[in-house]
């Protein structure tokens, strides 16, 4: 393999790898403060997608206006699921939540089927995005460079958003102590609704990346990198937005490198994560970032 | 117990009691013979075949049940231990001209193709293949807790699903086969959920069920009145994947063509809508359940094909039907979470009794699930 | 031989030390508690010896045999049941259901057995009913045994617990606070039955316990934890006169 190929492939993992980080920080702050895997979440990412198709191509809305319109409505609708499928079931056992988790998924999965049917359809192309750029010997879209550099300033925005104002303040409150919180004067379901549309519009985000980068969307395009988003943030330490990002980009870049330097092993690509998650979960279950937690008897 | 107490009814009226059980529950097995002898003769093939996959839905409901309900264990992975039970059973029927005409991609393996054996023996080695992949992926898996092993699991049954795909020379990779011997018919399928049942309602009451019962309840409890997780969680889960094996494999010589794909996520929902549609936690549930939901699901196909509300003309819409059953299990889990039953069982003492009491009006609960 | 000997045990959770250097005997026949204030340690130290916890460093020894760092199931068959500060029954199952699941780990027969009801089987489950009976006759359950076991009052509860941990057929019993939560008719109850509970089952027991007055009326030495450390052990009337317990309970010049 030639340095020029491998740079091809590096580049790819990093793009790869920046959007099951986008996609993966969803998982952890809903799992970080509700303690739940919100199956759901590849969904919402699916509808994005359909959300951006509809509003260009049908509507024939630019690009820019339906970008910000997909985000809100988005994640409107992340709010709008934990509203309706997790917050009636706050006290009842975890089983009936993952259960209702589940069933959310299929449900989102379905309507997809039924309302946008179920044939693959053409994402838009936007010149902007997809041009090939020519560095000596290797073609590189844009949009290879453009996703990193947004996951990362999404990122930042993110981490100063937790870390600096007052709703980030109840964030972290909530996700220690429901009681406590409510005790402080925080609207508890008020602030796990704000983290359900954080995390959306973050999915959004990835889902018209994913869009640009693999054209074709169809109803169940949600379920494996929702999957895969799931497992970087179990490699990167469930609950730590550091360790989603981590995750992802290990993800992203182990897949894509190894199909290059093993290409019989490309049918096996998506065994390969839930390898490494099983890997994780067994030898370190709080993932690189995560804490050690007792539990209590 | 020596000293008596006064509501305890006689030792002879318990013996008189459980005689009378064991006949009525004869003769309901007996009943059943004659309604499937009747539908054998009768019914058209449609309906036999629904009939079967109501059996075969049972079996799988039932045995996941075991896993979720009885013991606790969040698990995700039915559909790969059924896909291993459907492959080998299907592999393991089909005469030597059936697997040279589906295996034109590549040539099957030599000693596979030799290898025909009569039903019962493949599902049987269906089954404990399958029960053997749960012993190896269950003895690390188990360690972990809640969601951890639903997503875990669920990553090795699409583990197996992937490796199906990739296994040409045994398995035909992604076309799978086609032309399975029809060796499924109702007197194996209800059978065998009949023998599932039973075996199950007997572990359930066992001190063995118990002790699944007791991880449920409360692990930290369990382990400290000396019952060893790791044992007993291994043992659901195997005993779980044995039958799910065997469900798989009676699944695929119904159908007459298996693939890959029909062993997806979906299939594992399927289940889990049947158990908790039922009571996760109760076999009587179950069984009502994997009926009605497998005749619901046929009743519904009108739904994914043009009909009329009479006065508006409603285009056919594929993908309508599980919109419904998706919606159905959220409705279930958000309002009415015990299920149809609960924990409850079936007992004939509290059918008898209702008997006894028509035209009286308070009415006594089901006896709970474990108690005698 | 000392019936149970813990030989300075230490546990740490992250950083903190919840328990250092904790030492133990408890010879056959002995009651003794372990008392201190709140996140004193008390349960840690439960923890570890029932196998919950690992201890960092530390041995434990049940009649001269090395049990540190066994599961929880293993230690039980070996002769050590406790109960849990926060009742844990299994709150859905039946008053006899929690008991028999005690049993269970003395059954011989194995799974095929159970299932299809064979000879040696049905023996073992007769006498494990029988057992189990006789127990909650003892403990006067009996005729609750078929009510579900989380419709109980709060001290009927805490007295299935002890009938559970006794089903497993123990020769030491642990107790966590079996007094928390009950009124002084009760208390006082409460220490005659764990003195009658020692002759009729042969027991040694160590309890952790809150109640004073129950500590005092039947232990014959207790052991004092603050801050994960030992600062006191020895006959009731020693450590009710002992001048770092009494600080440890009521603060140092008011500096609570």
């Amino acid at each position: 393999m030639t340095f020029n190929v491998f740079l091809q492939h590096l580049t790819n993992g990093i793009s790869l790898g920046s959007l099951y980080a986008l996609v993966a920080i969803g998982y952890t702050m809903v799992y970080g403060i509700l303690r739940l895997i919100n199956f759901a979440h590849g969904d919402i990412f699916m509808m994005a997608t359909y959300f951006t198709f509809y509003s260009i191509v049908i509507f024939g809305v630019p690009w820019y206006a339906a970008f910000m319109a997909v985000i809100v409505v988005t994640g409107a609708l992340g709010i709008l699921l934990e509203a309706a499928a997790y917050r009636p079931l706050r006290d009842a056992p975890r089983i009936s939540i993952m259960i209702s988790a589940i069933g959310a998924s299929f449900l989102l999965e379905n309507l997809a089927i039924v309302i946008f049917g179920g044939r693959p359809k053409a994402f838009p192309a936007l010149e902007l995005f997809t041009k090939v750029i020519k560095l000596g010997t290797v073609s590189i879209q844009r949009l290879t460079f453009f996703i990193p550099i947004m996951t990362l300033i999404l990122l930042f925005v993110l981490l100063y958003l937790i870390n600096h104002t007052k709703s980030g303040m109840a964030m972290r409150a909530v996700s220690k102590d429901f009681e406590t919180s409510r005790l402080m004067g925080i609207d508890v379901n008020r602030t796990i609704s704000f983290t359900f549309g954080i995390g959306s519009m973050l999915a959004a985000v990835g889902g018209i990346m994913w869009g640009m980068k693999f054209p074709q969307i169809q109803p169940l395009m949600g379920v494996m990198p929702g999957i895969k988003c799931f497992i970087a943030a179990v490699i990167g330490g469930i609950g730590n937005i550091h360790g989603a990002v981590i995750g992802g980009f290990i993800l992203g870049l182990v897949e894509i490198l190894l199909i290059a330097f093993l290409p019989d092993l490309t049918g096996y690509r998506d065994a390969f994560a839930f390898i490494l998650l099983i890997i994780v979960l067994l030898f370190r279950p709080t993932g690189i970032m995560g804490e050690k937690i007792a539990e209590k008897v | 117990m020596k000293s008596k107490s006064l509501s305890q009814p006689s030792a002879s009226l318990l013996v008189r009691i459980k005689e009378r059980n064991v006949r009525l529950t004869l003769i309901s097995i007996l009943l059943l013979c004659l309604f499937l002898y009747y539908a054998d003769k009768n019914f058209n093939a449609y309906q036999i075949r629904v009939l079967n996959l109501c059996a075969i839905y049972t079996v799988l409901g039932l045995s996941m049940n075991l896993i979720n309900g009885f013991t606790g264990l969040f698990s995700l992975g039915h559909a790969g231990f059924m896909a291993i039970g459907a492959y080998t059973c299907a592999l393991l029927t089909m005469p030597v001209a059936v697997k040279d005409q589906n295996f034109f991609l590549a040539p099957i393996n030599e000693t596979l193709r030799e290898i025909v054996l009569p039903y019962p023996a493949a599902l049987l080695i269906g089954g404990i293949l399958a029960a053997l992949i749960a012993f190896l992926i269950g003895a690390p898996v188990l360690r972990l807790r809640g969601d951890y092993l639903g997503i875990a699991t669920l990553g090795f049954a699409e583990i197996i699903r992937i490796v199906i795909t990739n296994l040409q020379t045994i398995t035909n990779g992604a076309i799978g086969f086609k032309g399975i011997p029809a060796k499924t018919n109702l007197w194996w399928s209800f059978g065998i959920a009949t023998f599932t049942t039973v075996f199950l309602l007997w572990l359930i009451k066992s001190s063995y069920g118990r002790a699944f019962k007791a991880i449920r309840e409360d692990e930290i409890a369990a382990e400290a009145m000396g019952v060893s997780l790791f044992k007993h969680k291994v043992l659901s889960f195997v005993i779980g994947a044995f039958f799910a094996g065997v469900g798989g494999g009676l699944l695929g010589n119904l159908l007459g063509a298996i693939n890959p794909l029909l062993f997806r996520f979906t299939l594992t929902f399927n289940i889990l809508l049947i158990i908790v549609l039922g009571g996760m936690g109760s076999i009587t549930g179950t069984v009502i359940s994997a009926f009605v939901v497998t005749i619901g699901q046929e009743a519904l196909r009108f739904l994914d094909q043009p009909f009329s509300l009479g006065f508006v003309q409603v285009p056919g819409i594929s993908g309508l039907r599980m919109v419904v059953f998706s919606a159905l299990l959220m409705l279930v889990v958000l309002f009415f979470s015990r299920g149809l039953m609960g924990t409850s069982e079936f007992s004939w003492d509290y059918i008898i009794d209702l008997f006894k009491r028509l035209g009286k009006p308070s009415g006594k609960p089901l006896s709970k699930g474990g108690t005698k | 031989m000392a019936h149970l000997k813990i030989d300075s045990i230490t546990m740490q959770f992250g950083g903190l030390t919840a328990v250092k250097d904790f030492s133990l005997e408890l010879q056959e026949g002995e009651i003794i508690a372990l008392i201190g204030p709140n996140g004193a340690g008390k349960t840690t130290a439960f923890n570890m010896i029932t196998g919950v916890y690992a201890p960092v460093s530390g041995k434990i020894y049940f009649k001269d045999r090395d049990i540190t760092g066994l599961r929880p199931d293993q230690i039980t068959r070996l002769g050590i049941a406790r109960t849990f500060q926060n009742i844990r029954l299994f709150k859905e199952l039946s008053v006899l259901d929690n008991v028999l699941i005690a049993n269970h780990l003395h059954l011989k027969s194995n799974l095929f057995e159970a299932v299809f009801n064979l000879p040696r089987y049905r023996k073992e489950d007769k006498e494990m009913l029988e057992r189990s009976l006789s127990l909650l006759e003892k403990l006067g359950l009996v005729n609750l045994r078929n009510e579900k076991s989380s419709s109980l009052p709060y001290g009927q509860q805490r007295r299935l617990e002890i009938a559970r941990a006794l089903a497993t057929n123990p020769e030491i019993l642990l107790l966590d606070e079996p007094a928390a939560g009950m009124n002084p008719k009760e208390t006082e109850d409460l220490t005659e039955f764990i003195r009658q509970l020692r002759e009729d089952f042969d027991l040694s027991i160590f309890m952790i316990e809150h109640h004073m007055d129950v500590v005092m009326g039947i232990s014959e030495r207790i052991y004092v934890l603050d801050y994960g450390i030992t600062i006191a052990q020895g006959s009731p009337y020693d450590i009710q006169n002992n001048q770092r317990v009494i600080e440890a309970y009521l603060g140092v010049n008011g500096d609570a």
